[in-house]
């Protein structure tokens, strides 16, 4: 009897090898998301960003790839809890000095924690945007666009981000991302043995850039409304 | 120099071991590491004590059998050196030294400073060979090999299995010891015949023997004694993949 895939993903090289792979799938959704919501700086009183989400909304390829994502993001979480127990396992006694910031980055060995924070960053945005846009409403009348009635998402946003600590949230999530993404842009290349002198440095990095950037497009956005430059 | 020594002593496998201090004077600068241990020891010893026990061979920096982590760090604060090629000289005077076994599950501590790295053995045993037949010796020059592919193997070779990546990786991850076993002879023909069972028995075995899983914070890398790189990792991923897929 075959394994699945050859039992590919049971061992230590194959669990990095699943991190990588749906690691790099959530990096580019992350791509797709920001650049969609992006859309808001145009501040044409958010008729493109609401066309995109309408569009978002009801694709069926889009519904399919949003099974697919929350998929791809449990799926991530339960590779991190087996890896952190297996390596629990094998490292139960302590050094009494450990030089850790001599030999790696901090985010590298903390990659856990970030995780976590960004996890429960999740949960705070999904239950402000996600849950109300398909299941509970959003409360607001909708807005005719062009002679066609949308919902008004845009609207949700501006709501929702003129809370002051809703935006701290935000933002503290944005910076757990940032980091988590530092360490995990790279590092998904190397699990998948894609190490090479060329082409390596440039993964890096681009991986630095995409780090900081998407973030950063991301944390803009609640600043932008709280503070008024969008309406 | 002056120093003070805070060494881990453990009678045994099965005791609990502690901390002690030692005090030492006058110890010259040109002194190795080791050496200092070595005139400790025979303080120690004039005075009825226990020796401290600690593993070491060759004593330049070849035969991977040293293995202290000093003040947090594996083979001491210098880079690409084992501890029997560090000298006190790297430390300043007055300073507290912190002398500990390497730490892994993998690695129980038998006495003192010594660990039981018969893992590496047994991954080694699984798969870090080339199966060759008897017979009559075969021409040197029969099989070319270019000096790119000769270079790469040598780059991986270097590994003196000391343990140091293991000791180092906060998940006692054993990845750049057995890639660069898997990369020495993925990068020359001889070894290419049994590629893919060596890749796929040695990573069973590495499992196998508890070893943490690499999350790539590169520490095992930035402490080898050798400064064997991280490419051995992926090169090893990549093998994985072509045997499991392919």
């Amino acid at each position: 009897m075959t394994t699945f895939l050859n039992g590919i993903f049971n061992t230590s090289v194959g669990k990095k090898i699943g991190m990588g792979i749906t690691g790099l799938f959530l990096i580019s959704f992350l791509l797709v998301h920001c650049a969609i919501n992006a859309t808001i700086f145009l501040n044409d009183g958010g008729n493109i960003f609401n066309e995109a989400a309408h569009f978002m909304g009801t694709n069926i390829f889009i519904r399919i790839m949003e099974i697919v994502l929350f998929a791809g993001i449990i799926g991530h979480i339960l590779q991190a809890m087996i890896v952190t127990i297996d390596n629990r396992k094998a490292n139960s006694v302590k050094y009494d000095v450990f030089d850790g910031k001599a030999n790696s980055k901090w985010y590298s060995r903390w990659m856990g924690l970030l995780g976590t924070l960004i996890l429960m960053f999740l949960i705070v945005h999904l239950l402000d945007f996600w849950v109300p846009a398909r299941f509970t409403g959003l409360n607001i009348p909708p807005v005719m666009i062009d002679g066609n009635e949308y919902e008004n998402m845009y609207a949700k946003m501006l709501e929702v981000f003129s809370v002051g600590w809703v935006v701290v949230v935000y933002i503290l999530g944005m910076i757990s991302l940032a980091y988590h993404l530092m360490q995990g842009f790279q590092s998904a290349f190397q699990s998948l043995g894609l190490n090479h002198k060329m082409y390596t440095p440039m993964i890096r990095m681009f991986g630095k850039i995409f780090s900081i950037l998407i973030p950063l497009i991301f944390a803009l956005m609640p600043l932008a409304i709280y503070f008024g430059y969008l309406n | 120099m002056n120093f003070t020594l805070k060494v881990w002593r453990q009678k045994n496998k099965n005791a609990d071991g502690k901390f002690v201090s030692y005090p030492l004077k006058d110890i010259s600068p040109d002194m190795s590491f080791l050496e200092m241990f070595d005139f400790l020891n025979e303080e120690l010893i004039s005075k009825g004590e226990e020796p401290i026990a600690f593993d070491s061979d060759c004593r330049e920096g070849i035969c991977g059998a040293c293995s202290m982590w000093i003040n947090g760090r594996a083979h001491g604060p210098v880079p690409g050196v084992t501890t029997c090629q560090l000298h006190v000289r790297s430390f300043k005077d007055g300073e507290t030294i912190v002398v500990e076994p390497w730490r892994a599950n993998s690695f129980p501590v038998i006495k003192d400073l010594i660990v039981d790295r018969s893992s590496f053995d047994n991954v080694i045993a699984a798969g870090g060979f080339v199966s060759i037949n008897t017979g009559g010796a075969q021409d040197g020059n029969d099989i070319l090999i270019s000096k790119d592919d000769a270079a790469e193997a040598f780059s991986a070779s270097i590994c003196i299995g000391c343990g140091a990546c293991v000791a180092a990786c906060k998940n006692s991850s054993a990845m750049l010891f057995v890639s660069s076993k898997i990369s020495h002879f993925a990068s020359l023909p001889q070894g290419k015949v049994e590629a893919r069972n060596r890749v796929q028995n040695m990573v069973a075995k590495m499992d196998e023997e508890g070893f943490g899983d690499c999350s790539n914070t590169y520490a095992c890398e930035a402490q080898c004694p050798k400064e064997i790189s991280v490419e051995k990792i992926a090169k090893m991923n990549r093998e994985y993949l072509t045997a499991k897929l392919l």
